[in-house]
């Protein structure tokens, strides 16, 4: 509170970021404790999570006042026209205090309250039990079983307390790899394929400098090779462009030698390191945000980039692994520098490819909290939670969900969630507002407390599930149906629903999923409408055994129900579209709806009202 | 001139077809006059029937006696087939090359084409220009029909039946052609019928470097304007290329002669231009090893999107001009043949929901594009795999059914029609069976007497069972103005295509 000077600014203006005919609403600029809030002059409110801000930016006074650009992490930009300098310059101030908070305790998690008791928080964090999903994997069994080698995080900390080893790997055989491997992150059991007998197994770049070698780590990847009975070779992947583990080898570490492990087959694939990715979308997102950015411009903008490319090599990563498993039956080893970046990416894809209980709603959920939260991928350092190193922070996790999203554009029919349920995880993985994405590792959170202090995402997905269910998801498949994507260059394409979520003019119009939608509630409705009428009748048949009597109830019956029908349809239609108000909340709450609010007015607001952006007409010659 | 003489092997046993994504079929190849057949010559496989006119490069080589044939077609597909016995090969090479480049039109398909369909409607008089013009009933208090054009003497290109302002005469029309690019006198495209304003489209001016000027033409643009109101006119060439057209005798409205209007230089690119960017963007996409960046630096220097970009910006701007502005609009470049009509057709899917549905899209190609003399013979004689250039090939129809599908992708529900549909169209224009798209202009195709020795595509298109396949399930009809994006974010890569 101490940072907020100003907390009510009237006469500001919201400029449109890709208009060229300098348009603007005028309204009244809010500042609260966690958000701040413009009200137009329709009364439409924006909510901004103060999180959420990655920069914000004072520009040079103009006649009409001063402008303030504020940069979100979700790819929203703002662009406010402040009447008085001062009142932007403590707004200025305030906002760059509020957004890069010191400690965890500052955040919104320890401060927002959804209305749940004790219990219920409980059971949220309940909700998702690694524990239950690896017994569904099918370990422990013959080959694997739970170590309890880090119960105390004493052999490396930022793992969880329970993993899976083979059963041969024995106590000393453990601490003796994970004193080889950077970090301590020795190998361990990521994702078990019950009909191949094969493993995804992850670890980090072993300490091997230019000839060092240990035997327990020998040992160790002999075990997981061992572990699978048809296959004896392995895959070990590492993860990183060849050039970038041969520098490392000067700094003791590296990767293995072929000659020194019996049965391995050592492959490297190429994925760029987190500065690399970082600097990447900071070039994308400059060449979006260009006004009047011509065609050649976008793509020789997207080109230089390297976004896309990037992405493809994650994916291409990915069904090497899958390959290896479906078609060699061999067991991958996962590795890349510290083991939490590109691993978890590699990983998560790799399983998510192969088994299809990680395609729907609660899988993806697990899938999350199993290859990213539990084995450490540093969220709060990549997410710049709190005020921190920038050169730690990285999109990497925004690449996940991305190849996560080309995979629903190539097989529409696979995925029992949609697009918008991507961008909300996006959302909240920055905004602070659950206590899922908090903190670095497993550690870290058991010692802020997160699971009494704060609540769980995931519980508060699964209750608006409704909005993230892709319409067109055949769940009839098989369990082990395997994803075999295309990756020649031109699958790869623009995700303007991400990085353009919030500038409207960008989109279509009408959107074919939300009609789906609405039609598959409908149906539903009606359906229940039947079954009810159908029901009621039966309970009239019973109660009058008169015969005569019930044939003329049906009677009565029936040129009702069709009007009745209608009629029904009718309040439907209305009510759907009634979403409390054109609220555009961000963050504010999970049940945030601001993603079919859009389509919604897309598809019913007159087009006529929305303006052409580009081709407006500049009536000059 | 028989067939037969140039057909030196007629059939060839085990034939090897290969295609992308399909698996490889082997089976007996035939040719034909007109097509090509293979056959696996068991009943539940499909045949391939390949229309020699469908055919635009082919590919021979040889590895031992097996020799190879790889023929591209104008659609952009690829199939290659394994033909055993050198002979045989060279035979069927040298037959394929003569029949698909045959020069009289007479000697197409389509004149030998024998529907094995009952015609419920003749598509040749489902849209004619009479019938047009009573929808634009209202407009009828200034607006005639006029049959100066019967003969085809005063614009060749312009059918017999043209629309124009009522108080100009037929002889002020003979006037206003001579001024015009080939005899095309401005006439009536589109009707708003919200606010009664009008696009209306013609060739350039001739005003040559001295600055020639026609009365009679002033006063029939003029006649469209209300009073006090003001016109655009959209010149779909740069200001420097319109005033090079000047040395040439062409030219553009010169400010102190139509006061009433206020000209805008738009730059859509025409010809030759257009055809190397379909070639590199083909080239492009058949390419399936390069990685990412190559695809990308490929894809931009193809410039495709950017010339769909800059047909959609003009007419959107047009469109904007009416339905905003409340001004009417002349639309020309230098013929008023390829740039004018993309934009003039656009515009109207844009302003009319007429024109979104199935039935009204078909009446805007016969009476844009058909009847107002866009030279399909000429523009799609060759696809983008020919070697042979020749100057007025251009892929400018593909080009408009482009951004027509970049408008439905945005505004998926208010088209009665699907991609399909779309694609459909453009295969025909390429290669038909059908008499649709033959000839340069209605007097070309009255010449060639088609409506009597051809079917027409809309009779076959029309029929119910044909219908369905083309229909958008999520059509509702939508009265409004639709205002598609033109950012560079928003232009996808048509994939069908």
């Amino acid at each position: 509170m101490e940072h907020i000077r100003t907390t009510k600014v009237e006469q500001v203006k919201l400029l449109d970021r890709f208009s060229t005919s300098n348009k603007s609403l005028t309204g009244t600029l809010y500042l609260t404790a966690t958000h701040l809030l413009f009200i137009d002059s329709h009364q439409k409110e924006t909510w901004i999570l103060h999180h959420h801000i990655a920069s914000v930016e004072k520009l040079a006074l103009t006649t009409s006042g001063c402008p303030l650009v504020i940069q979100c992490k979700n790819f929203r930009i703002v662009h406010f026209i402040v009447p008085r300098e001062r009142d932007c310059h403590d707004i200025y101030n305030s906002l760059l205090q509020l957004s890069k908070q010191a400690k965890y305790e500052d955040l919104y998690a320890f401060s927002y309250n959804p209305k749940q008791n004790d219990s219920e928080r409980l059971q949220g964090w309940q909700l998702i039990d690694l524990a239950e999903e690896y017994k569904r994997m099918g370990v422990p069994n013959s080959h694997w079983e739970l170590s309890d080698a880090n119960r105390e995080y004493k052999i490396c900390e930022t793992y969880p307390r329970e993993l899976y080893v083979p059963w041969t790997a024995s106590k000393p055989i453990i601490v003796g790899s994970s004193k080889f491997r950077s970090k301590g992150r020795f190998p361990v059991l990521s994702y078990y394929h019950q009909d191949k007998k094969a493993a995804i197994c992850r670890c980090s770049q072993p300490l091997s400098g230019f000839s060092a070698r240990c035997v327990e780590d020998e040992h160790l990847l002999q075990a997981i090779s061992k572990a699978n009975p048809v296959n004896r070779y392995m895959y070990v992947v590492d993860t990183r462009p060849k050039l970038n583990a041969m520098a490392n080898r000067a700094a003791g570490k590296g990767y293995e030698n072929e000659d020194n492990y019996s049965s391995i087959r050592f492959q490297f694939v190429g994925i760029e390191n987190i500065h690399v990715m970082r600097s990447s979308l900071q070039k994308l997102l400059e060449v979006n945000g260009t006004k009047g950015l011509s065609v050649n411009d976008f793509y020789s903008g997207l080109e230089s980039s390297g976004w896309l490319r990037h992405i493809k090599a994650v994916m291409d990563a990915a069904i090497f692994l899958a390959k290896a498993i479906m078609v060699e039956n061999a067991s991958v080893l996962v590795h890349c520098s510290d083991g939490w970046d590109r691993t978890s990416q590699v990983c998560s894809l790799g399983s998510l490819l192969l088994d299809s209980y990680y395609r729907t709603i609660k899988g993806f959920m697990v899938l999350i909290d199993k290859d990213w939260i539990s084995f450490g991928h540093k969220f709060s350092e990549r997410c710049g939670h709190l005020d921190g190193d920038p050169k730690e922070v990285s999109p990497v996790f925004t690449q996940f969900l991305e190849c996560v999203w080309h995979l629903t554009e190539q097989f529409p029919q696979a995925f029992e969630f949609n697009e918008a349920f991507l961008l909300q995880i996006h959302e909240h993985i920055h905004s602070c507002q659950f206590g899922n994405f908090l903190g670095n590792c497993q550690k870290e959170r058991e010692e802020l407390k997160l699971k009494e202090k704060t609540y769980s995402l995931w519980p508060f997905l699964l209750e608006d599930q409704k909005k993230y269910l892709n319409p067109l998801y055949s769940s009839k498949s098989h369990r082990f149906i395997v994803l075999e994507p295309n990756t020649v260059s031109f699958n790869f394409k623009f995700w303007r629903n991400m990085y353009h979520q919030f500038d409207r003019t960008l989109h279509p119009r009408q959107s074919v999923f939300n009609i789906i939608m609405n039609m598959n509630e409908q149906n539903k409705q009606l359906e229940k409408d039947i079954k009810d009428l159908e029901s009621k009748i039966k309970q009239r048949k019973n109660k009058q055994t008169d015969d005569i009597l019930t044939k003329e109830l049906l009677h009565s019956f029936h040129p009702e129900s069709p009007t009745l029908k209608t009629s029904l349809c009718f309040k439907e239609q209305t009510l759907l579209p009634v979403n409390d108000s054109l609220r555009t909340i961000e963050g504010s709450s999970p049940a945030d709806n601001r993603y079919s609010d859009y389509a919604e007015e897309f598809s019913k607001s007159e087009p006529a009202v929305v303006s052409l952006e580009y081709g407006v007409a500049r009536m000059t010659c | 001139m028989e067939f037969a003489e140039l057909i030196k092997t007629p059939r060839v046993d085990n034939v090897v077809l290969h295609r992308p994504f399909y698996p490889a079929v082997e089976g007996t190849l035939c040719l034909t006059g007109h097509h090509l057949i293979l056959s696996s010559r068991q009943d539940n496989t499909e045949e391939l029937w390949l229309l020699h006119s469908n055919i635009d490069a082919i590919d021979k080589r040889f590895v031992g006696s097996l020799g190879t044939i790889i023929i591209k077609c104008k659609d952009f597909r690829i199939i290659q087939l394994d033909i055993p016995g050198m002979e045989e090969c060279l035979n069927i090479a040298s037959s394929i090359e003569a029949l698909s480049t045959l020069d009289s039109i007479t000697l197409m398909y389509p004149f030998f084409y024998r529907p094995m369909f009952e015609v419920i409607e003749d598509g040749w008089h489902s849209f004619l220009p009479e019938q047009e013009f009573e929808l634009y009933s209202s407009a009828s208090g200034e607006w005639r029909l006029s049959y100066v054009n019967k003969e085809f003497a005063v614009c060749p290109s312009y059918p017999p039946t043209v629309i124009v302002p009522k108080s100009i005469d037929d002889e002020a029309l003979r006037k206003v052609a001579t001024f015009r690019h080939g005899g095309r006198f401005p006439v009536l495209s589109y009707y708003h019928q919200k606010n009664g304003m009008v696009i209306m489209r013609s060739g350039q001016p001739l005003t040559g470097t001295n600055g020639r000027r026609c009365k009679e033409d002033e006063k029939l643009i003029n006649a469209t304007l209300r009073v006090g109101k003001r016109g655009y006119i959209i010149d779909t060439r740069s200001l420097n290329v319109a005033q090079q057209a000047r040395a040439k005798g062409g030219g553009f409205e010169q400010e102190a002669h139509y006061p009433q209007w206020r000209r805008i230089h738009k730059s859509i690119e025409r010809y030759h231009i257009l055809q190397e960017s379909l070639i590199k963007l083909v080239e492009a996409c058949n390419d399936q090893t390069h990685n990412m960046d190559r695809w990308l630096s490929k894809l931009e220097a193809s410039n495709w999107l950017t010339h769909i970009k800059e047909i959609l910006t003009t007419a959107c701007l047009a469109a904007q001009c009416i339905d905003r502005e409340g001004a009417s609009v002349l639309i020309h470049g230098t013929e008023g043949t390829d740039s004018t009509l993309q934009v003039t057709s656009l515009a109207q899917i844009i302003l009319e929901p007429r024109s979104r549905t199935i039935r009204g899209f078909e009446a805007l190609i016969e009476r844009e594009w058909l009847q107002a003399g866009h030279p399909f013979q000429q523009r799609c004689a060759q696809s983008a795999y020919c070697n042979t250039k020749q100057k007025w090939e251009a892929p400018v129809f593909l080009l408009f059914l482009d951004c027509v599908w970049q408008i439905l992708r945005q505004f998926p529900c208010s088209f009665e029609f699907n991609e399909n549909f779309l694609i459909m169209l453009f295969e025909h224009a390429y290669a038909s069976q059908f008499g649709t798209f033959l000839g340069n202009s209605e007097s070309e195709r009255c010449k060639l007497k088609l409506q009597q020795k051809t079917m027409s595509l809309w009779s076959w298109v029309n029929q119910p069972s044909e219908l369905s396949k083309y229909t958008n399930p999520l059509f509702e009809a939508n009265n409004l103005v639709i205002w598609p994006s033109v950012a560079p974010q928003s232009l996808p890569l048509w994939e069908g295509i």
